[in-house]
């Protein structure tokens, strides 16, 4: 009976959040049943492109009925819900809210798409696009606190990173100048949180805070009074797709992926390399110590302090380059607050992913996804508001990081100051 | 290997942790570092662990002096030390966090050799009978397999010189004396060994010889056998300590409290306690006795109102108590908390506003919104003068006490009305020997009033002092309740470890017994 008391016991603890998530998921399914396929026209069909401009193999489009096509997303999705109210997920519950999120995207582009043609590659293409700085964002954040140290600063570092790519490219002609000033001053910046959340243990939050004022408001001066008078220092060279031959060739996966700028490729290269050098490197299992419990891995002749310095500061260069992107690789110019907050979406993204650079990317994936389909609707003439459609990848963040309070489990040590006694 | 610390001196602003300490440690043999509580054995240990730096003196090796400015010096020289606060990554595996900064690589860019490390803490733990699953996470394993791997990641090092800081407070006593057949082992193998610890009984079992430390000098330094546990407890606190609470026969009269089915979840919401019963009478004092996390912090917390209860019934003089703390006090219910800065004190008050945290809103106190200071103040200088709290003024923040008398200002606050119920956890940990006398005098002197004690306490020599009446809680559950005089450390022991109670118990407890064997 201790067995079973014991799942009884923690059950009635646990239940309501699986009940929650149960009535959530049915609640969704209604959404989808009665907002994208009873809204659609009756034998509306949906169309999806799936092709790329200039590709040498073409593929017809994926046509589906709207209605019953939403409806039978309907009917999964109040499957899963019914089991989880009843049965519950266990261990997997993480991936079924992924999928129900999946099933509500889907269902909803089936509605957007119905009697238009929508095209997914160009959705698609623009998801990695948009999830790059908020990639670069989240690494950023893995590497600070995986040691210890909460970065909310990210946002001004990519924003500072942003500014100083422009000028340093414009004025040199160089975009790759660029993209090294803007890790210079992302270090720069990260070098300051780190002195004075290490060295002088000022709150971490309000450091961050700190910072990312500054940043705004020096970029904004500094954009209103001397990009606004010489528009040549705002006019970098923008480092452009580089396609690779054979695979890029490949229908549907080869634009999206194998038709990018460096940024992309160095971010598939540095998501791989962060994780593996985490999780099964002798420098990773240190760092980790370090951000779980500082005084283990001093004990054991670890210098906590030094880790954390040298974490951050990297932290702050791979936020310079995501800046850099913003410029370099993406507008080609630089605006006043033009991260508009996706430091902070890179933050959302690395709660999501579980502090870890795999985990991270696939989470920036899904709010570059809301980003790039928001783009797409407003094109599309989605009968919906475009101030509402701006606002998709804020309230996707703002359900993900909701959703997984509590849960996700942070370093233990993060953002605690370490002292030596 | 040696050690040898001479002249060792140790001050911190204001205060001098150790002054002029000599230890001699031989090859092969076990010290105990015996002291109270604040003694300075812990500082005098991080200095030898390189942790701190001396102010005077000098450490020898092998009749060659060493200077650590960090751990990794010490360690490199063949000192290995198990902190009292295991300083293990919950959530990394047992072969992580041995090889954590000694770690096996292979390849270039510093690979870990998972592979290597394992094969090592396998040979390892099977050289010196210390079991343990290289590949199992430390946040899974009992406490006492935890200190196992303390023990590990000190030999992996190839320490010649090991350190053990109060390593048996969270055992209970079965492990215990496991953890003394494995330092006897290590001794004959020829690592010195230096034990850390303020329990007499321990020291006399196991060492070889004894340095007792006084407020950081050396008391003295004897063996076991020239010496007896009222000599080491004089040397401890520099006068002859009574170790025996006086006190006479219980006379219990009617239930106060009353626990029933009691389910309680601890905060990662796993059950921790499970269906508990358990009354109180008033005039007795019942004593839960238990090793560390078997539940006993959340029924406290359950009990006394700050923990929801998940199942079952809390009733006070046949009330419902629920989930609102104030309600359980003004119902009469006294509560010494686990940990007295955390939740029993706020540490930047001054001594007169802790003395009203309970009260501050009642009369005298308070007229509508406006505190009385006048009433606040003339009431603590009262309680400081009659509960002897050391202290310049009331007017001092009750952070800058001793422990001793930080506990006393919360028995002052919790004693000083008329209640019916008291629930104390832990009421005397880390208090020097004299504060625990006192402590436990007033505890006697309430239920002789007729106030109904819950003590909870993992020290077993508390419990057997203090109790009228044993309860013994295991994963949870009261597995069984014992008469003091049939109690032996022994028997208690194997209880807290999870043994079935045998046959010659009381019924209510063989009943609870049964009942707990056909459920499980």
């Amino acid at each position: 009976m201790t067995a079973a008391a014991t799942t009884v016991g923690a059950g009635s603890a646990g239940l309501r959040r699986q009940q929650l998530f149960g009535f959530v998921y049915l609640a969704l399914a209604a959404i989808i049943a009665v907002a994208f396929g009873a809204a659609t026209e009756p034998g509306a069909t949906s169309s999806f492109e799936l092709n790329a401009p200039r590709v040498a193999v073409q593929l017809p489009p994926l046509v589906v009925p709207s209605a019953p096509t939403a409806y039978a997303l309907a009917g999964l999705c109040a499957f899963l819900g019914a089991v989880q109210l009843t049965r519950g997920f266990g261990a997997r519950n993480a991936v079924v809210l992924g999928a129900v999120v999946l099933l509500f995207i889907a269902g909803f582009l089936v509605w957007a798409a119905s009697t238009r043609s929508m095209n997914l590659v160009g959705v698609l293409q623009g998801t990695l696009q948009r999830a790059t700085p908020i990639t670069f964002a989240a690494l950023a954040g893995v590497l600070c606190e995986r040691a210890g140290v909460v970065n909310i600063a990210i946002e001004g570092m990519l924003l500072t990173g942003a500014f100083v790519a422009a000028v340093a490219a414009s004025a040199t002609g160089s975009p790759w100048i660029g993209i090294i000033a803007a890790v210079v001053v992302g270090a720069l910046l990260a070098a300051l949180l780190a002195v004075l959340s290490i060295r002088y243990r000022v709150d971490q939050i309000i450091a961050g805070t700190v910072i990312n004022i500054f940043a705004i408001g020096m970029t904004s001066f500094l954009s209103a009074r001397v990009l606004q008078r010489r528009p040549e220092l705002n006019n970098p060279d923008r480092l452009g797709p580089i396609q690779i031959p054979l695979l890029s060739d490949i229908p549907v996966v080869g634009p999206i992926v194998f038709n990018n700028n460096v940024f992309v490729y160095a971010m598939f290269v540095l998501v791989v390399l962060i994780h593996v050098a985490l999780f099964k490197t002798r420098w990773g299992l240190r760092v980790r110590a370090v951000g779980e419990h500082p005084k283990a891995a001093d004990t054991v002749g670890i210098d906590v302090l030094r880790t954390r310095y040298q974490n951050v500061i990297l932290g702050g260069m791979l936020a310079g380059v995501g800046g850099a992107f913003l410029v370099l690789g993406s507008t080609g110019r630089f605006d006043r607050e033009m991260t508009a907050g996706r430091g902070f979406i890179g933050l959302a993204a690395m709660i999501f992913g579980g502090w870890a650079p795999v985990g991270s990317f696939f989470a920036s994936l899904v709010f570059g996804f809301a980003d790039s389909l928001q783009a797409r609707l407003s094109i599309l003439n989605v009968p919906i508001p475009s101030e509402l459609l701006l606002m998709v990848p804020y309230v996707v963040t703002i359900l993900v990081v909701a959703g997984l309070v509590g849960r996700a489990r942070a370093p233990a040590a993060d953002g605690r100051p370490y002292e030596k006694e | 290997m040696k050690l040898e610390l001479q002249g060792i001196t140790k001050r911190f602003p204001g205060v001098v942790a150790n002054e002029g300490v000599d230890l001699v440690v031989e090859p092969g043999e076990i010290h105990a570092l015996l002291g109270e509580n604040g003694a300075g054995k812990t500082t005098l240990m991080n200095v030898l662990y390189g942790l701190y730096r001396p102010d005077e003196g000098e450490i020898l090796l092998d009749g060659r002096s060493v200077t650590f400015h960090d751990p990794g010096d010490a360690i490199a020289a063949g000192i290995g030390m198990v902190h009292q606060h295991f300083m293990l990554v919950p959530v990394f595996t047992v072969t992580e966090n041995v090889m954590l900064g000694a770690e096996s690589t292979r390849g270039f860019g510093g690979l870990l050799d998972v592979a290597d490390a394992r094969r090592r803490i396998v040979e390892v733990s099977e050289r010196h009978g210390l079991r343990v699953d290289p590949d199992a996470l430390v946040e899974d394993l009992p406490v006492g397999v935890r200190q196992r791997v303390e023990i590990i990641k000190a030999l992996y090092r190839r320490s010649d010189v090991l350190i053990l800081d109060e390593p048996t407070a969270v055992l209970t006593p079965q492990e215990g004396e496991e953890l003394f057949a494995i330092m006897r082992s290590l001794a004959r193998s020829g690592t010195s060994i230096i034990f850390i610890t303020h329990k007499l009984n321990e020291v006399l079992q196991v060492a070889d010889r004894i340095t007792v430390l006084r407020r950081g000098r050396v008391a003295g330094t004897t063996t076991p056998g020239t010496t007896s546990r009222e000599q080491l407890a004089a040397m401890m606190v520099g006068r002859s300590v009574q170790l025996q609470v006086d006190k006479a026969p219980s006379e219990p009269a009617g239930t106060v409290l009353e626990i029933k089915g009691l389910v309680v979840c601890d905060d990662r919401d796993h059950v921790a306690v499970d269906g508990l019963d358990l009354t109180v009478h008033a005039g007795e004092i019942a004593c839960i006795a238990g090793v560390q996390g078997n539940g006993q912090t959340e029924l406290v917390e359950a009990v006394t109102g700050l923990r929801p209860v998940s199942a079952g019934t809390v009733t006070l003089d046949g009330r419902p108590i629920t989930a609102h703390p104030r309600r359980v006090f003004e119902a009469g219910c006294a509560h010494v908390p686990e940990d007295r800065l955390e939740d029993g004190l706020v540490p930047g008050f001054t001594i007169a506003d802790n003395l009203v945290l309970n009260s501050y809103y009642l009369a005298p106190y308070a007229t509508g919104l406006r505190l009385e200071r006048h009433a606040i103040l003339q009431r603590a200088r009262e309680q400081v003068a009659q509960y002897d709290v050391r202290t310049p003024s009331v007017f001092n923040d009750v952070a800058n006490l001793s422990g001793g008398n930080q506990q006393k200002v919360i028995v002052a606050r919790e004693f000083s009305r008329p209640i019916r119920l008291l629930v104390a956890a832990q009421p005397t940990r880390g208090l020097d020997v004299g504060s625990i006398e006192y402590i436990h005098r007033r505890i006697v002197e309430k239920r002789d009033e007729g106030t109904a004690v819950l003590i909870v306490s993992t020290e077993l020599d508390e419990v057997l002092a203090l109790a009228d009446r044993i309860a013994v809680m295991y994963q949870g559950r009261i597995v069984a309740i014992l008469d003091p005089a049939e109690a032996t450390p022994e028997r208690l022991g194997l209880l807290m470890g999870g043994a079935r109670p045998e046959e010659g118990l009381d019924p209510e407890a063989q009943e609870i017994a049964a009942a707990a064997a056909s459920a499980g």
